[in-house]
């Protein structure tokens, strides 16, 4: 934990890096797929992010061939949701929930308190219990955000 | 023209008693604008704990030694201070509790818990910190008693008008309500809600926590019949709060906790209860909490609760003015002639918690989130707001710089 409070030091253009911005303004994989072959939405209820997440898988019904999301809150939640859905795209369901959020934090790239780590993680949390309910498979659940 | 002198206090020479302030934050001097969630502590406060621990420190009430007689009377000089700050007729009506929350609950099951039962309304408001909200939700619920909700008008103030409509045909007994929002700083008429309460035959309890830090509050001025506040938030340490209750009521209460300490005699039939305030003390006492409360208390007194509230009134007004230059913002709550030093907004098209992270980076500390106020939240139709709060040690400079943070912000993710 030290070590990622390191860097919390750095600024202001470091930590809403061009990256995150540039995922928050042109978020990728904008959008809807229906019908889908998964699909969950997510909120933190602490600070109202949402991310309502729709996957479409390839014939052998578990390569993610498609991914899409919506949803509105910081920029956090919503640029590192942008950023989880074109690293899943291609992936197999089962790597997906077996996917460490560290990959995903380390795309996204600053440092984060607690608090906004749970903003960070949101698409990925959403993302595994749509993958989850369509095929059966346990989720490792965060209970701090709920997921219809 | 006649001039009539505002009391005035010299914030930048006050904010050298706080240590706090001696450090930066990202590089930056700390503009700390959350005093509502909690103060910071002025060095004469601290030093009060300390000697407290150095030279007066042994458990109260229960030694023979001289020792524990000095922290007794430590102790107790410290509710005769709690007890002169809200007025209140006796010292024995003040009570010890760990904050404000703990006060609230003490009336919730003590008093709730046997005078509530079907056919009886529990009124809180629109307003409330949940702290006065969820134990009086979940009381109700388990004596059977309706809970309703005096709703807000758009000006974030109360609808004294629905009182009538609210309660309806059930028997009120309970009002509950903030004498000063935390989330708009909106100053409530606890005394005519007071009035109303009593012509119903209910009683009134009032949540202070952000009143009594920041101005002066009198417990019979008021007309309530309980009232609860925490060190934490007037420049105290953490874990103690306040509970005042009038002496009639107390006693014919049950206790809440129970153990050492607030008992007469224990026998294995039956144990009886001791006097008050004891019967609601039970347990070793926040003793340097209380020493720390009360050095607080002078602190404040000498400065002077008029020349705070001014102060901070003054702030209030200045931060409405600049933020009434930047057309993204929305600000929530009454006009300043009728809100106390705390402004809540949003900022078009940027989350709370980005518009926080951005400031922090500028050294400028401010709460967003729901403020504990998920029912107003509701109400104002957002998950969440920023919230900046000002104190005795907050200088118009710290509001410029959270000005021109917004700014920043907006321009960047709005
Ligand atoms: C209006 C109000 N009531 C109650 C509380 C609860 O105070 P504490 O957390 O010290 O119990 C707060 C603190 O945030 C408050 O602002």
């Amino acid at each position: 934990m030290a070590d990622r409070y390191a860097g919390l030091v750095s600024g202001f253009d470091d930590l809403y890096r061009e990256n995150i911005l540039d995922h928050y303004k042109n978020p990728r994989n904008h959008g809807r797929i229906e019908p889908a072959g998964a699909s969950a939405e997510g909120m933190n209820p602490l600070c109202g992010d949402e991310v309502t997440i729709t996957v479409a898988f390839d014939e052998d019904g578990e390569t993610i061939g498609d991914v899409r999301f919506e949803g509105r809150g910081c920029a956090i939640s919503q640029a590192s949701t942008s950023m989880l859905t074109e690293l899943v795209k291609g992936r197999r369901a089962a790597e997906v929930l077996a996917f460490d959020k560290d990959e995903l934090l380390d795309e996204v790239g600053i440092p984060l308190t607690p608090v906004r780590l749970k903003c960070a993680i949101l698409g990925l949390h959403t993302l595994k219990v749509a993958l989850g309910r369509a095929t059966g498979a346990e989720t490792d659940a965060d209970e701090d955000i709920d997921v219809r | 023209m006649a001039v009539t002198a505002k009391p005035t206090l010299d914030a930048d020479k006050l904010r050298a008693d706080f240590p706090i302030f001696d450090q930066s934050f990202h590089g930056k001097p700390l503009a700390f604008l959350d005093s509502a969630a909690s103060s910071q502590k002025p060095r004469q406060m601290l030093e009060a704990m300390t000697r407290f621990y150095e030279t007066s420190y042994a458990n109260v009430h229960r030694g023979v030694y001289q020792l524990a007689e000095r922290a007794t009377e430590a102790l107790e000089a410290a509710r005769e201070k709690s007890c002169r700050l809200i007025n209140a007729p006796e010292a024995r009506e003040v009570i010890f509790t760990r904050n404000a929350t703990e006060s609230l609950n003490l009336v919730a099951y003590a008093w709730g818990l046997t005078n509530l039962g079907p056919g009886d309304v529990v009124l809180v408001t629109e307003l409330e910190h949940h702290s006065n909200f969820v134990p009086w939700q979940y009381i109700a619920g388990r004596t059977g008693a309706s809970f309703r909700m005096l709703p807000l008008d758009a000006g974030g103030e109360l609808r004294l008008d629905e009182l009538e409509a609210v309660v309806g045909r059930g028997t009120a007994k309970v009002v509950a309500t903030n004498l000063v929002s935390n989330s708009l700083g909106t100053v409530n008429d606890v005394a005519r809600l007071a009035a109303w309460a009593h012509e119903r035959g209910a009683i009134m309890v009032c949540d202070a926590a952000q009143a009594v830090p920041h101005k002066r509050v009198d417990v019979l001025a008021l007309g309530c019949d309980f009232l609860a506040f925490s060190g934490h938030k007037l420049c105290g340490p953490s874990g103690i709060g306040v509970l005042w209750g009038r002496a009639e009521l107390l006693e014919a209460m049950e206790p809440f906790l129970l153990g050492g300490h607030m008992i007469k005699k224990v026998r294995l039939e039956e144990t009886t209860w001791g006097d008050l305030p004891h019967k609601f003390e039970a347990g070793t006492a926040p003793m340097a909490e209380a020493v720390g409360l009360g050095a607080a208390i002078d602190y404040l007194g000498e400065i002077g609760f008029e020349a705070i509230e001014q102060h901070e009134h003054e702030l209030v007004e200045y931060a409405l003015g600049r933020f009434s230059e930047l057309p993204s913002v929305t600000l929530y709550g009454p006009p300043a002639d009728r809100r106390a030093g705390i402004v809540s907004f949003n900022v078009d098209g940027v989350h709370p918690h980005d518009v926080a992270q951005i400031l922090d980076l500028e050294g400028v500390a401010i709460r967003a989130g729901h403020h504990c106020c998920q029912p107003l939240m509701t109400k104002l139709g957002v998950a969440a707001t920023n919230r900046a709060s000002f104190y005795l040690y907050t200088v118009p400079e710290e509001i410029d710089r959270l000005v021109e943070g917004v700014r920043k912000a907006k321009k960047l993710l709005g």
